[in-house]
């Protein structure tokens, strides 16, 4: 029987990430990653690009992991667990280990996803491993001081694309990565977000149980990025949703399905006006770009919802 | 009972890699490798290995399923040549320090620019740093030989390193030659059974591979690497007699012909070594005191011994099959380490060193003759009028 999702039995279990890591506070990576692992009930071996995750976790001779857990390098988390997955079969096969129904999880940030290594996480879900890739999207390489990568959304200020006198930010919006991974046509694609923990679990239950790769973006705010209070990540990320800037939804062998619909669209404003990495845009001269992201997520919306039958 | 077959070089290394039947194999074509993963992948296909195989999207996903599976306690193998190695680069460096016994063929062939699909040394030599043992090989039953002892080498105990097994693009990969295959049963108890000590699937004892190791211990596990390293040379001699007294084959750290009674010597490795050992015989044939050393072992660099078998001589030529652009003349890596090591142990022997061969350019036994030739003038002079110079190249 699988533990239920309410926070009476959940907080029973152990944590597999342990307390005492070194992210900030106020992370979101920690949250998406604890969430994840306790929703799971079968064990799990991990890998894990480099990154804030991996840096603040496993200072040696220190580890915060109470499971097996790899780091090779930044763009090889998928390649990476693809050879510790397909050596699990190997050797399951020859009996020289026990079938235990491991789930295989890699976790990357989304520079180590979207950029470097798409082409490594492409290929191993065209492979078909039996795994899960999350990606623990906070929308720019923060490990390295806040850079723009192909998450970082339209319009933020970020080290790399910063708020000049001539160009307002990151100029390009987001790849979407979702449907890049949704059209390799693998079992179980999803984006959610961890403000949403009782979505975010059951995906993740999901995803583990698919026969064959699954690829789930989690949002995950940096605050240091972001620039916001460390006590209302949770609040930032669920005006992410409720502006439809990160909708939650789930592509499950093809279908695709809204899981949460908020009941008022609110403008992308209130989501902006959160963060200090969008605060150059409410200056007049770039009123512009304001509605040029609401006009882009108004588009990525419609599209999405007829996709999910919403339409 | 062994069998002769007709093989190439690529053709051994795959029947080395049916016998040894890995758990795990993570490979990508690249010419001249590719035939060794693709007659692999037949016998996948055909059931004669239960290896599972993973066709990756590239050499630098090859390298991380293999550290991945290597961590998850599988015995790994896998194949690359030049760009594909390049391309591994800074995975080889990981599966070194993370001390994972992975075995990897690789086909040397001339990095690019300009692009060419021959041999030279210039891609093996590139990462003669990364922490990897490496092992050159003449000819196609070298190959075959060195891939069964290298398995040994990599896992064990004291040891626990990545070993490159390494042979001449074309010239051996794909001439046909007469190779020794030993009986199935022979080889799959020589080689045993790979059991790790820290694995990722022993769920009750998790371990934590790969950390962020700052500038307390880091130096530490760099240390130790050192350490393993030195006790590779031991081990490959061990696993060598071993082998010697299974199969009949003895190997070295290096092999010398007609050396003892040398006054001038040619060192090169791989399978101009052949063809410089017929020019030895012509040589003597004709009264000239001429001898051959072929390294075998290039990682860990045998300096000591590859100097007492050296210091007789009047004149020593390294032949390198690479460059090493901007390094002292712009010499070879093999004769740059060579020379430091005569020189630091006492040897007092002249040396020069010829290039000879980048992008799979012809050498011939007259080319050797001549650099036979210069080396005796070096004997009679004792002076060594160029310290590098470049065997059948258009000034």
């Amino acid at each position: 029987m699988a533990t239920k999702l309410n926070l009476k039995e959940l907080s029973k279990r152990e944590d597999r990430l342990a307390p005492g890591h070194r992210l900030c506070a106020g992370c979101g990576a920690g949250i998406v990653v604890r969430q994840i692992l306790a929703a799971i009930d079968e064990p799990v071996v991990l890998s894990n690009a480099t990154g804030c995750l991996e840096v603040s976790t496993t200072i040696f001779p220190y580890t915060s992991w109470r499971v097996p857990w790899i780091h090779n390098a930044f763009e090889n988390a998928a390649s990476t667990m693809s050879g510790v997955e397909t050596a699990y079969r190997a050797l399951v096969k020859r009996g020289k280990i026990p079938e235990q129904n491991v789930k295989f999880i890699a976790f990357g940030g989304d520079g180590g996803t979207y950029d470097i290594g798409i082409q490594a996480l492409s290929g191993a879900l065209e492979r078909g491993h039996k795994m899960m890739y999350v990606c623990y999207n906070n929308e720019a390489y923060m490990n390295t001081g806040i850079q723009r990568s192909s998450a970082t959304p339209l319009g933020a200020n970020t080290t790399t694309s910063p708020a000049g006198k001539v160009i307002p930010g990151k100029m390009q919006p987001r790849k979407d990565l979702t449907a890049i991974c949704a059209a390799h046509n693998i079992p179980y694609v999803a984006q959610a977000s961890p403000h949403n923990w009782r979505d975010l679990m059951e995906k993740a239950r999901k995803g583990v149980a698919a026969d064959g790769p699954a690829f789930l973006n989690v949002l995950s705010s940096c605050n240091r990025g972001w620039r916001h209070d460390t006590s209302t990540t949770v609040e930032v990320m669920k005006l992410a949703t409720e502006t439809c800037v990160w909708p939650l939804y789930e592509v499950e062998n093809g279908v695709w399905r809204l899981t949460y619909k908020p009941k008022v669209k609110k403008p992308v404003t209130e989501w902006l006006e959160a963060q200090g990495r969008f605060r150059h845009l409410f200056r007049p001269e770039n009123q512009y770009m304001i509605e040029r992201i609401q006009a882009d997520v108004d588009e990525k919306w419609e599209r999405l919802l007829k996709l999910c039958g919403e339409a | 009972m062994s069998e002769f077959k007709a093989l190439d070089g690529t053709g051994a290394v795959a029947e080395a890699m049916r016998q040894i039947n890995p758990d795990v194999v993570a490979a990508y074509p690249i010419t001249p490798q590719t035939a060794i993963v693709q007659t692999f992948s037949e016998f996948v296909a055909d059931g004669l290995v239960d290896t599972e195989f993973i066709t990756v999207e590239s050499e630098h996903s090859a390298m991380s399923a293999c550290v991945g599976a290597s961590a998850a306690g599988a015995r790994v193998m896998t194949a690359t040549s030049s760009a594909g190695l390049a391309f591994m680069w800074e995975i080889l460096y990981v599966a070194a320090s993370n001390r994972l016994p992975i075995v990897m063929t690789n086909v040397n062939r001339a990095l690019s620019a300009p692009i060419n699909i021959h041999c030279d040394h210039s891609d093996s030599m590139g990462a003669r740093d990364a922490g990897w043992i490496h092992l050159f090989c003449e000819n196609a039953q070298e190959a075959y030989d060195t891939v069964i002892q290298a398995v040994r080498i990599a896992e064990h105990p004291d040891v626990l390193l990545p070993v490159m097994v390494l042979f001449d693009g074309f010239i051996t990969s794909h001439a046909e030659e007469r190779v020794e295959i030993f009986d199935d049963a022979k080889v799959k108890a020589f080689v045993g059974e790979y059991k790790p000590k820290h694995s990722l699937l022993d769920l009750d004892h998790p371990v934590t591979y790969g950390p962020l190791d700052f500038t307390d211990y880091y130096f530490e596990h760099k240390r130790q690497q050192v350490e393993a390293m030195r006790h590779a040379q031991k081990v490959i001699l061990d696993v060598a007699d071993e082998f010697a007294k299974t199969f009949g084959r003895k190997y070295g750290l290096f092999e010398t012909y007609r050396l003892d009674d040398a006054e001038v010597a040619i060192v090169v490795s791989s399978s101009t070594a052949g063809t410089a050992r017929a020019a030895v015989d012509k040589l003597r044939a004709q009264g000239a005191k001429v001898g051959l050393l072929k390294p075998r072992v290039f990682r860990p660099f045998p300096a000591q011994e590859m100097v007492a078998a050296l210091q007789h001589l009047k004149a020593v030529g390294v032949m390198d099959r690479a460059i090493s652009f901007g390094s002292m003349s712009n010499a070879g890596p093999l004769f740059l380490e060579l020379a430091a090591a005569m020189k630091i142990y006492d040897a007092g022997v002249p040396m020069a060193d010829f290039v000879f061969g980048l992008g799979g350019r012809d050498i011939v036994p007259s080319q050797i003759e001549g650099v036979f030739r210069s080396l005796l003038q070096i004997a009679e002079t004792g002076r060594v009028s160029e310290l590098v110079s470049y065997v059948g190249v258009r000034e």
